[in-house]
């Protein structure tokens, strides 16, 4: 600790190559941590998928209906406590471009089978109380500037009205939070009676279902009893843990994971060149007073700890500056106005990348450090 | 000898002179090429993707080609058309004619799962049924392997994009749909459009499979000319018969990609500016060491009479000349790479999976070394002021 104030001074010496190699170690740790949240986005929420919650689709494709009549059916099911329906209603709010989730299910059920999902009570009251009743999301309820009360015009573009129009009118009467950073708070729910008795077509007919069960350690279990119950009939299904059916889902999108990652990659290796190549300079420049200090009894491990000290000072600094810079972005919101849903920086992530800051210190480091150990007095100081 | 060749000449002899003393500096100036080289492959590459939907999404366009959906759908997967709609359709005026009759495709938009091959995990598959006239209208349709599906027979034919990406859809093997196996006996390329995620079968198949009576779900037909869809859109859109969108192809595709396009395109500069602010560092670093070294020489020439405007040039140059290595090295890196890539993403539009190639077009890699001699420029600019405006007599004393 004594000898901070020598690796301190030797920062100081040159202030702006200092800085500068501060700030580019910023920007690598500033898109580390944007990546790790625009991952996170990609991922769907398949941290936050409940242990305990089956997704029953139709066989074929999640787009193909399910009798509404098979919730009772599957709610008999040994091991099941619970089911719920949803369904994609795909409609749009004032332009095309406005895409976002809103799903037509069953108020009390939902909120029991989505725990995570805050609702204040005079507001659940309300919703389960008022059959054009919807909650929205925070984010998506900040995004359009909704608040309790207002009435919220969706235009179909799947479930036309029985009078043939597309224009269904909801009552905006509750704004939900997530419980976790992770949970989806871009949806918009309404009722499925309000949605079964006004469409035209499809009616008695639901996108899938939500099913609790009791023992998460019987989820294959219990899936295969479901979907047996169903085998041969019309309408087969196929039921996985909803952890299974949201990666698939972000499998669709690609391996978003993988191209982050990649790039990340060559941020950190180009960055590496920079911190490394700037930190052999300052060893070279300073090789006579260097072969000083051993020469006045320093020990050659003292000097290999004084270069490496300064290398985790640079690092330390430029790396806290740029996660928390990301951070502070990150919280700021999405970038692209809605696209991404659960903006964030998953802990895990600031956690790798704090590790990642003292392995790029020491990779920096170690070759000049080395360098300076290896430094014989009486050479360095002819030179 | 006065004037701007003088002045040029000096820039000259200078420039040369820090050229030939580069080796000197090997290792910091590779430093900020190679970081330039990195930023300008980063957001090459991640364009690309952009572009390359895009470029699928064009090339599924025929310019005098037409959608119709029911109105308020914005994509087939949400539209639904009658029997009765569909031959209106049809013999609406503008609609060209071969020797089979109108040429307009109705057809049946479904997806199925199949799994992915890098993922194995279930993707939505869109399957088409079409009509007989459907070859002609898709001009770019061409079976490539195999032969084409027996009409009214459960036979089936895939596009090269959704072999490629997904299982069990080899010549030989079969689907299943609704318990039935479907054969697979051929392979049909559309000239690189969304068509070749699809797999294609007969629409009087498909129609009892899924319950569809005689419904379809979008009507396609070739018109005349390009100019004739005003006429066909008039003639549909006023109809008491119908209640339809037509749209050109053109803008139905352009629509379908706008949102994915938009999304990668967004968080693609994003990246590549902040990279480019790093980049920005590490050359200024590298710049202002290259300065400092030669201090004395620079010092040296003015005092020999040179002028600053020279020396601000010729560090300049210098710089500039790094980041284009480093554009032209990180451009062909990312052309080497990622060009022709294949791969396959799911677009919301349709809900269906869409098969597309990255495509590093000449304009992104002119744009990727643009984006380097602007890192080079900004890099180079604040050590070269600070060369010129360093004190004669204090830099010539430096040690």
């Amino acid at each position: 600790m004594k000898y901070l104030y020598l690796v301190w001074s030797n920062l100081k010496r040159k202030k702006l190559r200092t800085i500068l190699t501060i700030l580019s170690i910023l920007v690598a740790f500033l898109l580390f941590g944007l990546l790790g949240a625009i991952r996170q986005s990609f991922s769907q929420g398949v941290d936050v998928a409940g242990a305990d919650r089956l997704i029953v689709r139709h066989k074929v494709t999640i787009a193909q209906l399910l009798p509404a009549a098979y919730e009772a059916r599957i709610e008999q099911i040994e091991g099941v406590e619970e089911a719920v329906s949803q369904t994609w209603f795909g409609g749009v709010y004032q332009k095309p471009s406005n895409f976002f989730a809103q799903i037509p299910t069953e108020p009390a059920k939902f909120l029991e089978m989505y725990p995570e999902y805050l609702l204040d009570d005079a507001q659940r009251e309300a919703w389960l109380k008022t059959r054009t009743g919807a909650i929205a999301g925070r984010a998506i309820a900040d995004r359009f500037g909704w608040n309790v009360g207002d009435r919220i015009p969706i235009n179909a573009t799947i479930w036309t009205r029985e009078d043939g129009s597309a224009t269904w009118q909801f009552d905006l009467v509750g704004i939900y939070d997530g419980a976790q950073k992770g949970t989806d708070t871009t949806q918009f729910l309404f009722h499925y009676d309000y949605f079964d008795e006004g469409r035209r077509f499809g009616k008695g007919m639901v996108g899938w279902y939500v099913v609790r069960i009791a023992d998460p350690d019987r989820a294959a279990e219990i899936s295969a009893a479901i979907d047996a119950e169903f085998a041969n009939s019309p309408a087969e299904t196929k039921s996985e843990p909803e952890g299974a059916f949201l990666q698939a889902f972000a499998n669709q999108i690609g391996d978003v994971g993988f191209i982050m990652m990649s790039i990340v990659a060559a941020v950190f290796f180009t960055i590496l060149l920079v911190a490394g190549n700037t930190m052999a300079y300052a060893v070279r420049e300073r090789t006579s007073e260097l072969a000083v200090l051993k020469a006045i009894g320093f020990t050659d491990g003292g000097v290999l700890g004084l270069v490496l000290a300064e290398s985790f000072i640079l690092t330390l600094i430029g790396g806290a500056a740029g996660l928390g810079l990301a951070w502070t972005v990150v919280s700021a919101g999405d970038p692209t106005n809605g696209l991404l849903p659960m903006f964030y920086i998953p802990q895990r992530d600031l956690v790798t990348g704090i590790v990642l800051i003292g392995v790029m210190a020491f990779v920096a480091g170690i070759l000049p450090a080395l360098q300076a150990r290896r430094l014989r007095v009486a050479d360095a100081l002819r030179r | 000898m006065t004037g701007p060749l003088n002045w040029f000449a000096q820039v000259v002899s200078i420039a040369v002179f820090n050229l030939r003393t580069m080796p000197q500096r090997v290792g910091s100036s590779a430093t900020a090429m190679f970081g330039i080289a990195g930023v300008v492959a980063v957001m090459v590459g991640v364009l690309s993707i952009a572009q390359g939907i895009l470029q699928t999404m064009q090339q599924s366009a025929a310019p005098e080609n037409v959608v119709v959906l029911r109105s308020g759908s914005n994509s087939e997967m949400m539209s639904i058309l009658l029997g009765d709609d569909v031959r209106y359709i049809a013999e609406a005026p503008g609609v060209a004619r071969d020797e089979n009759g109108a040429l307009a495709s109705p057809e049946l938009y479904v997806i199925i799962d199949l799994p992915k091959k890098d993922s194995g995990t279930d993707a939505n598959v869109p399957l088409r049924g079409v009509t007989r006239q459907a070859p002609a209208v898709h001009r770019d349709f061409r079976i490539v392997e195999g032969r084409m599906f027996e009409w009214g027979l459960n036979e089936v034919v895939v596009g090269v994009g959704a072999r490629r990406e997904f299982k069990g859809l080899e010549l030989g093997s079969a689907i299943e749909v609704k318990g039935e196996q479907w054969p697979v006996v051929g392979v049909f390329e559309a000239n690189g459009g969304v068509a070749e995620a699809e797999i294609w079968v007969d629409a009087a198949v498909l129609q009892p499979a899924y319950q569809r009576g005689n419904s379809f779900q979008a009507v396609y037909a070739r018109l005349v000319s390009r100019d004739a869809f005003q006429e066909f859109k008039d003639a549909l859109t006023s109809d008491p018969r119908l209640n339809v969108k037509p749209l050109r192809e053109t803008d139905y595709y352009a629509e379908q990609s706008d949102t994915l396009y938009r999304l990668i395109t967004t968080l693609g500069t994003l990246i590549a500016v902040i990279m480019g602010f790093g980049a920005v560092f590490g050359a200024l670093n590298t710049m202002y060491t290259a300065v400092a070294a030669r201090a004395r020489e620079i010092a040296t020439l003015r005092a020999l009479g040179f002028h600053s405007g020279p020396v601000v040039i010729s560090v300049l140059l210098e710089s500039l000349l790094l980041a284009l290595a480093g554009g032209v090295i990180g451009a062909t890196l990312a052309w080497a790479v990622f060009d022709g890539f294949s791969a396959s993403t799911l677009n919301w539009s349709s809900f269906s999976q869409l098969t597309f190639a990255f495509d590093v077009s000449v304009p992104l890699l002119i744009q990727g070394v643009v984006f380097a001699l602007l890192i080079g420029f900004f890099g180079g600019l604040f050590p070269a002021v600070r060369a010129a405006r360093q004190p004669i007599a204090t830099a010539l004393r430096e040690q």
